[in-house]
């Protein structure tokens, strides 16, 4: 995983709420083996009209969304199934990092495992950096993840919070699994228990 | 201290604690299908890393597995590979997997109980969101992303926040054709998608208690519709009785030593719950959702509502656009929408005591014209169980599809699929947009509810029909 780094970029405003999975990696694009390119079907039925144009209509179809890194969407996000395609998709296209007020639970820990940071901000000020972007389309913010802090032209940054575990492991790129195998002596202790205290489930 | 039912099962599962890092949780069983697992396998290879425990493993093919013709190739190349890719992944690791002609094939979350496989008290998952599930048994189950599915495969373990516990207490008893897919259904249409968000429910009350195995599966499925980690039951004698004799159920004096274990797992008496949410099991009208959320539902004896009913302003536009997708107008009597298709299936309501209420309900109907129907139990066993009852030729001579095994319309990855602007009633688990097919609408309802929109050819009161 790349580590994490402060940058400065576009954020592409996405006023809707509930977007859920299927929306965000439709069904018909989960059938491939590998990880990668899943961002070309990002948002694809909102993204394409039905003869696989680019759909004008569409947020992140603007060309002043182009290159955003910085995604501020409606209450809500990634609602729906596990599928890690869905930051998969949003990775690959771009985006690490989401602004919104809430994110569903499996969605938001896939975040962390794919290199984006999901920040979480409060009503007030969703609707201000939403404010801010419609006002001034193509509006850079500045994401500083060290020091916790999203800095805009307009003063509607702010501060904000993240376990300092998940942080730790973005900033450094960290792969969870090696984490836990520091562990695996612990884990051995864990199964030799298990085994006595659960014996039908070793049978 | 007193403890919840959650709270016991992970700290017992509790592998290590490091000081600014999330609690290593052990995993006792771990389901797999085609669609979330390629990669992790791939991402195993890659790092030179074995599985560590195969025999918590058990694997299905059910997403992209076509319904009908299944002795020939599936015609979807990129499907077939994904079948292939499972195949191959399993053999090298040496996984026990059912696949496409196996007798024991079927969705994951219905085959896994009928052979036994979760027990209460276990930690359960699936890279899928409706492992949930397996919470009818008193098991903490839930649904992880790949990467995830990777990580218990290397350790076992996954590093885990502690949820919220939430209590939903349904009192009292269901009215006669109302089922457990109305309590799901109803719950959602109170608190939300979101209601749950962060939260393991555990569900109590007389209704739930009521409940057979296969509804409180039903139940704890629709957990995750209502944004919760996962839902709970506690283990009973019914739990006992489902289980004994199953395949992977204990065996001998083990079976009385972990029947010893489970009757501790209930909740303490006066335990502590985060949040508490009360319903009344007699006031649960059958269901059908009118939008494309599954907190967009209502009673079948409602009318479809008008943006300005909801007094908040995100509400007011989810019905906008959910009623512009829909293809409804407010004010509508929910019995005069007209369906195009009927799906009977899926892990929400694909099992056996599903068949044999909406085939009570067909008994002597005919499908009404311009309709399709079509039938697909969640597994073989189930699709066999229903023959020998002779619930296929109910269905088939009033005019149903009776298919084999898959998830099939539920997510409509492997060909069964609406076409743009036809409208189902579907006994599956979520009405998003595009779900059944692009521009399709879906109308979540229970088994018995689809089976009459089949014969009437639009949502009726299931309580007076027939
Ligand atoms: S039946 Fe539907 S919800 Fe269940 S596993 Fe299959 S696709 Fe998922």
């Amino acid at each position: 995983m790349e580590p994490y780094r402060k940058h400065e970029s576009i954020a592409a405003l996405m006023n809707r709420s509930n977007v859920d999975t299927d929306q965000i990696i439709p069904k018909q694009f989960l059938k491939r083996v590998e990880r990668s390119g899943f961002g070309a079907h990002l948002f694809h039925d909102w993204r394409f009209n039905d003869d696989g144009s680019d759909n004008p209509e569409f947020e992140l179809n603007k060309p002043v969304f182009k290159g955003a890194k910085i995604l501020v969407v409606g209450d809500n996000f990634g609602c729906g199934s596990s599928r890690e395609h869905a930051p998969w998709a949003i990775a690959d296209y771009g985006f690490n990092t989401i602004i919104s007020t809430s994110y569903a639970d499996i969605f938001y820990n896939n975040c962390f495992k794919n290199g984006i940071l999901p920040i979480k901000v409060n009503d007030r000020q969703l609707t201000a950096l939403m404010a801010e972007i419609s006002a001034n389309e193509g509006v850079q913010f500045v994401v500083d993840l060290e020091n916790q802090q999203v800095i805009t032209p307009a003063g509607n940054g702010f501060s904000f919070d993240i376990d300092p575990f998940r942080k730790g492991n973005l900033l450094s790129g960290l792969d969870d699994i090696g984490l836990t195998l520091k562990h695996v002596d612990k884990i051995s202790a864990y199964e030799e228990r298990h085994k006595k205290t659960f014996p039908w489930l070793w049978a | 201290m007193k403890k919840t039912m959650y709270e016991k099962i992970w700290d017992s599962h509790l592998v290590v604690e490091v000081d600014g890092q999330a609690p290593l949780i052990y995993v006792d069983r771990h389901l797999m299908h085609e669609v979330t697992s390629p990669q992790a396998f791939e991402g195993l290879r890659l790092a030179n890393r074995k599985v560590r425990n195969p025999h918590s493993i058990l694997a299905t093919m059910d997403h992209c597995v076509p319904t009908k013709d299944r002795h020939l190739p599936i015609p979807d190349p990129i499907a077939r590979k994904q079948v292939e890719v499972m195949a191959e992944n399993c053999a090298e690791n040496g996984l026990n997997l059912y696949d496409m002609k196996n007798p024991n094939n079927g969705v994951i979350h219905v085959v896994v109980p009928e052979h036994g496989f979760v027990h209460p008290g276990m930690v359960v998952v699936c890279g899928d969101s409706h492992t949930a599930t397996h919470g009818a048994f008193g098991a903490l189950a839930f649904g992880i992303g790949t990467s995830e599915v990777e990580h218990v495969m290397a350790t076992q373990t996954l590093p885990q926040q502690k949820s919220k516990t939430m209590l939903v207490q349904v009192n009292g008893k269901l009215s006669k054709y109302s089922s457990a897919k109305d309590i799901a259904l109803a719950i959602i249409g109170k608190i939300g998608t979101a209601g749950g968000t962060g939260h393991v429910i555990e569900y109590a009350g007389e209704a739930i208690k009521l409940l057979s195995m296969e509804g409180r599966m039903t139940l704890c499925n629709m957990a995750i519709e209502a944004g919760a980690r996962a839902g709970l039951v506690a283990p009973d004698e019914k739990t006992y009785e489902y289980l004994k004799g199953k395949e992977f159920a204990p065996k001998g004096n083990q079976w009385d030593q972990a029947l010893a274990y489970w009757q501790s797992l209930p909740s303490d008496e006066g335990a502590v719950f985060d949040t508490i949410i009360t319903l009344d099991a007699a006031d649960i009208a059958p269901q059908v959702s009118w939008g494309t959320s599954p907190e967009q539902v209502i009673g079948v004896d409602g009318c479809v509502p008008a943006p300005e009913s909801f007094d908040n302003e995100g509400k007011r536009k989810a019905c906008e656009s959910a009623l512009a997708y829909m293809g409804l107008t407010a004010n509508t009597k929910m019995t005069d929408i007209p369906v195009d298709l009927v799906f009977i299936g899926s892990c929400t309501n694909g099992r056996i005591e599903d068949f044999r209420i909406a085939a009570e309900v067909t008994k002597g109907t005919k499908v009404a014209k311009g309709v399709k129907a079509i039938a697909v139990p969640g597994s073989y066993h189930v699709k066999h169980q229903a023959e020998d009852e002779g619930l296929d030729k109910i269905f088939i001579e009033a005019g149903w599809e009776w298919r084999d095994p898959g998830c099939s319309m539920c997510l409509a990855m492997n060909g069964d699929e609406l076409t743009k602007g036809q409208r189902s009633a579907s006994t599956s688990n979520r009405n998003f947009e595009g779900r059944q097919g692009k521009g399709g609408r879906t109308h979540l309802v229970s088994p018995a509810m689809a089976a009459a929109a089949a014969a009437a050819g639009h949502f009726v009161d299931i309580r007076n029909f027939g």
